[in-house]
């Protein structure tokens, strides 16, 4: 069990940049999800961690090493690949005991190990099976007891889920957290799932064009994003974001998008004051407005067209007419609304963020 | 009524046409057998029908394995066709690996180079070649025919087993090296026995070509006792115009046996390299 | 929320020279050349090397008998340009190579599809047709040498006994007729191999296409025209170019059936260099021209053909 530390690692492929200047740290037992879209380096930063890609410039640390320039059999990691990358011409068993008899570890506690860990996983019964007698979800347990048996230093897993219906998915991802919450090694995991990332990370770091955007608990990552990209790809559906001008006077800070007007957060006027008659990006999301059919007697009402109504059950998602496009508001399922009709709205300006729209970093 | 003329129509369509081809195809192989196992007094003789046969000898035979140097010639054949097919699928091996599974500086150009390679005939290279094998002294001994064929098994082998190796997960390959195995260990145990159809399709295609070749097996090993089956057979059996047709047709039976039976066998490995070295690209 | 690295960590040794060596090695690039080598060894020392070598003696008027020769320049092949011979064999090889083909290509589709279709006992069939390809060459040309025998032909028995002719054929005995019955033979040596190989294409066609080109109302011929045939187009190119280079720079054939005879009428490329070159006089330098003329045609051929199976890779 150890910490890893990335420290100034750039990977370029060809002259593109596939991660850039990438500096972080995880805790020693901490699991750490890798989250961002596709090709944003990711998946690449992973690979340079587990020694399958040189590393362009910078180091990596596991544990108290320096492993920059050590081959990957030397690292004491244990990986798991999206399409699990089990052995075809070997069982089960003998997929788990490979790690091991590289090893030179004795014949009985290999088997001792791989025992052990396919009791734990309940795999015990499939034994004898090759790959391709196994369901999805059998082969998903294997590539994660093969990883467990070696009890590596660190556990690296790339997209483990993806392949696996959803259902399943769900299903795994909690018995996964509790599997790592119980063995406590440090795990690095990697995916384009941002649900997946919310749920099993102690903490999340957020990756887009090779750049890390942010490095936070997944609370903090969806309270207080340090960006623009960051605000727009945790969370679901994605926080609404729309550009209005900023008018101060009277000792108020109103926000003003077309015939829209907000007023600011009152512990936010002094960082809005410097953007005065300058435009910012507001960023509300979609749980953050209240909406209701028809008219209500209340202040700070909005009044906005229905343009699409999408009930989910749990809860309904309402399409609004905006200032620039559509709002996406959360409304509890139990309330009518009709395309076409007018419905209004309050804003939790207390959750309200904004952007500077050149730099995209977060106002507040 | 639909029924009748569905049968007219496979037979129409389907068997007599196969019956065609089958004829076409495998009557020399009839007559080469008949012919091997017919005594001489019925050979000659124009009054009876030739295509039948109404007593056999094996005759033909016992004189090809104790009055010729077939034996020796069979001998010849099997040494320089083991030795020229482990020769290639072992470089063919690492050479396709490379092709197939590492990026690096001119690896395409090495790819079309090897392309190139297996599309030059022997009909072009075998009077230098015969140069070349005299310089070296190797002339009439095995090692002129085992290094010679891998000029053109090694180009084939390597296509087939270039195209396989790609069909393989690097994925297979990147974890064994996490769990703990060199890149040789990653090949040697992950890789190599998941492509072992390939190096079978590979190994069982070399043998067949090397088995059957002629044209350097006459000028490099053509002279006294070295020949191989096909040359000997095609030299030592026609002697003038005196054609000892029994013992030729028995010679061309046994010459055949070995890569007829290793085609049975693997009928499907054949099937596959074929199509791999003459289709895929 | 990044934080610098803890200062605890030991700092990266120096490499030895022997992790060094080892670090080295596992690089991909020099693996690959290091995997490469033993082939690339064998094919320069015994293809590259005698191809310019080759180029070398025909300039020269090496013989076997006196190995070193004198520079020429381009003395043989002007002499093969007026050598009568010469024009036959060119001539007879573009017949072989070119003529024979339509035939391969037409018969092996039909084979194909034939044996794409569901019978008892197909695999059995698929096996034992696929033989004439697979067999040394030189030994079943002996048994179609017996099957163009002048006395024993089981052909002119079966005509005369039918009343069809009065006296055997000459299968060899003529140019004409031996041309023809070398490109028989050589048809019934190559068809397989395009059946098969065409058989694996036909495989590759979806069977849905089918039954929806079936459903709109096309028939047999309109179905294996437009559904058929568009999948199978890469396959049988690139059969024919094989097959033509293949054909082209033949040898065991032509060599036991008529070793060029009649009177050097039936030699191709391959046989008539033997004869100069190694079997007569062992003309070095003549020889060696001969074969040389062989390699415009196949350097344009395999300029097709490759540019032909990277498009399909693509």
């Amino acid at each position: 069990m150890a910490q890893v530390i990335y420290d100034h690692v750039t990977k370029r492929f060809d002259g593109v940049i596939a991660v850039n200047d990438l500096t972080l740290e995880v805790k020693d037992g901490e699991f750490l999800v890798l989250v961002g879209p596709s090709g944003c380096g990711k998946t690449t930063a992973l690979r340079c961690l587990a020694g399958l890609e040189e590393v362009t410039s910078g180091d990596i640390i596991i544990g108290d090493r320096v492993v920059t320039h050590i081959p990957p059999k030397d690292r004491d990691i244990a990986m798991v690949f999206q399409n699990y990358a089990l052995y075809p011409h070997m069982t089960v068993y003998e997929n788990m005991a490979f790690g091991l008899k590289l090893r030179k570890m004795p014949k009985q506690e290999i088997d001792r190990r791989v025992k052990e860990v396919a009791e734990m996983l309940g795999i015990q019964d499939l034994l004898n099976r090759k790959p391709r007698q196994l369901s999805g979800g059998q082969r998903q347990r294997v590539a994660l007891g093969r990883a467990i048996v070696r009890e590596p230093q660190v556990f690296l897993m790339d997209e483990p889920l993806s392949n696996l219906d959803a259902k399943l998915r769900v299903q795994t991802r909690g018995e996964l957290i509790k599997l790592q919450r119980r063995l406590g090694v440090t795990t690095i995991y990697v995916t384009h799932d941002q649900v997946e990332a919310m749920t099993m990370g102690h903490r999340i770091a957020v990756m887009n064009q090779g750049v890390l955007q942010q490095l936070d608990t997944p609370e903090n990552l969806y309270d207080h994003p340090a960006n623009l990209f960051v605000a727009t790809f945790i969370g679901s559906p994605a926080m609404n974001i729309f550009p209005a001008r900023v008018v101060a006077g009277d000792g108020t800070v109103r926000l003003v998008a077309g015939d829209v007007t907000l007023e600011a957060p009152a512990e936010q006027r002094g960082r809005l004051a410097e953007y005065a008659n300058r435009e910012v990006l507001v960023g509300i999301r979609p749980e953050d407005l209240i909406v209701q059919p028809g008219q209500v007697s209340e202040d700070r009402q909005l009044r906005l067209p229905v343009e699409i109504v999408e009930p989910l059950g749990s809860e309904t998602l309402v399409h609004l007419r905006g200032p620039a496009g559509a709002l996406i508001a959360k409304a509890d399922p139990h309330l009518h609304f009709s395309p076409g009709e007018l419905a209004s709205v309050r804003v939790k300006i207390e959750h309200m963020h904004a952007f500077d729209p050149q730099t995209e970093l977060a106002l507040f | 009524m639909v029924g009748s003329n569905r049968l007219s129509s496979r037979l129409f369509l389907l068997y007599l046409p196969l019956a065609f081809f089958t004829v076409f195809l495998l009557f020399p192989f009839y007559w080469m057998l008949i012919i091997s196992l017919k005594p001489n007094s019925l050979l000659l003789n124009m009054k009876i029908n030739p295509l039948y046969l109404t007593q056999f000898t094996l005759e033909h035979y016992r004189y090809l394995l104790t009055n010729t140097d077939f034996p020796r010639w069979a001998l010849n054949t099997a040494v320089v066709t083991f030795g020229a097919t482990f020769l290639s699928l072992t470089s063919s091996i690492l050479m396709g690996y490379a092709l197939g599974r590492f990026r690096f500086r001119g690896g395409n150009l090495a790819g079309t180079a090897i392309f190139l390679a297996y599309l030059i005939p022997p009909t072009l290279l075998f009077i230098p070649l015969s140069q070349v094998v005299a310089r070296f002294g190797l002339y009439n001994s095995y090692w002129a025919l085992i290094l010679t064929y891998p000029t053109f098994l090694i180009p084939f082998a390597s296509w087939l087993l270039m195209g396989y190796f790609r069909t393989i997960p690097r994925e297979l390959e990147e974890c064994a090296m996490i769990d703990g195995a060199s890149r040789f260990q990653a090949m040697w145990r992950i890789i190599l026995p998941l492509a072992l159809p390939g190096v079978l399709s590979a190994g069982i295609f070399s043998f067949t070509l090397s088995w059957n070749e002629f044209l350097y097996a006459l000028v490099f090993m053509g002279s006294g006792e070295m020949k191989t089956i096909p040359v000997g057979t095609v030299s030592d059996l026609i002697r003038a115009d005196v054609f000892q047709w029994g013992p030729l047709m028995a010679a061309a039976m046994l010459g055949s046996v070995p890569v007829a039976i290793a085609y049975m066998f693997f009928v499907d490995q054949y099937v596959s390299g074929l199509t791999a070295g003459a289709v895929k690209g | 929320m990044t934080t610098a690295p803890a200062g605890t960590v030991t700092q990266a040794v120096p490499l030895r020279l022997r992790e060094r060596v080892r670090h080295w090695l596992d690089s991909e690039p020099v693996l690959a050349y290091l995997f490469m080598s033993p082939g690339w060894l064998i094919l320069l020392l015994f293809m590259s090397y005698p191809f310019f070598l080759g180029i070398w003696i025909s300039l020269t008027d090496r013989t076997v008998g006196l190995p070193s020769g004198e520079f020429v320049g381009f003395r043989n092949y002007a002499e093969l340009l007026r050598d009568r011979t010469f024009h036959l064999t060119v001539m007879n090889t573009f017949i072989y190579g070119f003529v024979t083909v339509p035939f391969k290509l037409v018969l092996g589709l039909l084979l194909a599809l034939l044996l794409n279709q569901a019978f008892p006992m197909r695999n059995v069939l698929r096996a034992a047709l696929l033989l004439p390809w697979i067999v040394p060459t030189a030994l079943s040309s002996l048994a179609w040498l017996m099957l163009y025998d002048a006395v024993l032909s089981p052909f002119s028995w079966l005509l005369k006994n039918w009343g069809l002719i009065e006296s055997n054929i000459a299968f060899l005995g003529t140019r004409t007729n031996a041309i023809i019955s070398l490109c028989i033979a050589n048809i019934w040596r190559g068809t397989p191999f395009f059946a098969v190989a065409i058989l694996a294409g036909l495989q590759a066609v979806p069977q849905e296409l089918h039954e929806a080109a079936a459903i709109e109302g096309a028939n047999r011929v309109q179905r294996f025209l437009a559904v058929t045939l568009p999948v199978i187009k890469g396959i049988l190119v690139i059969t024919t170019l094989f097959s033509i280079i293949w054909t082209f720079a033949d040898f065991q054939l032509v060599y036991v059936l008529t070793k060029g005879g009649p009177a050097n009428s039936t030699h191709i490329f391959g046989t008539y260099a033997w004869q100069i070159g190694i079997g007569g006089a062992g003309k070095l330098g003549i020889g060696a021209a001969i074969s040389l003329y062989m390699f415009p045609v196949l350097a344009v051929l395999s300029a097709i053909l490759l540019r032909y199976v990277r498009s399909q890779e693509a």
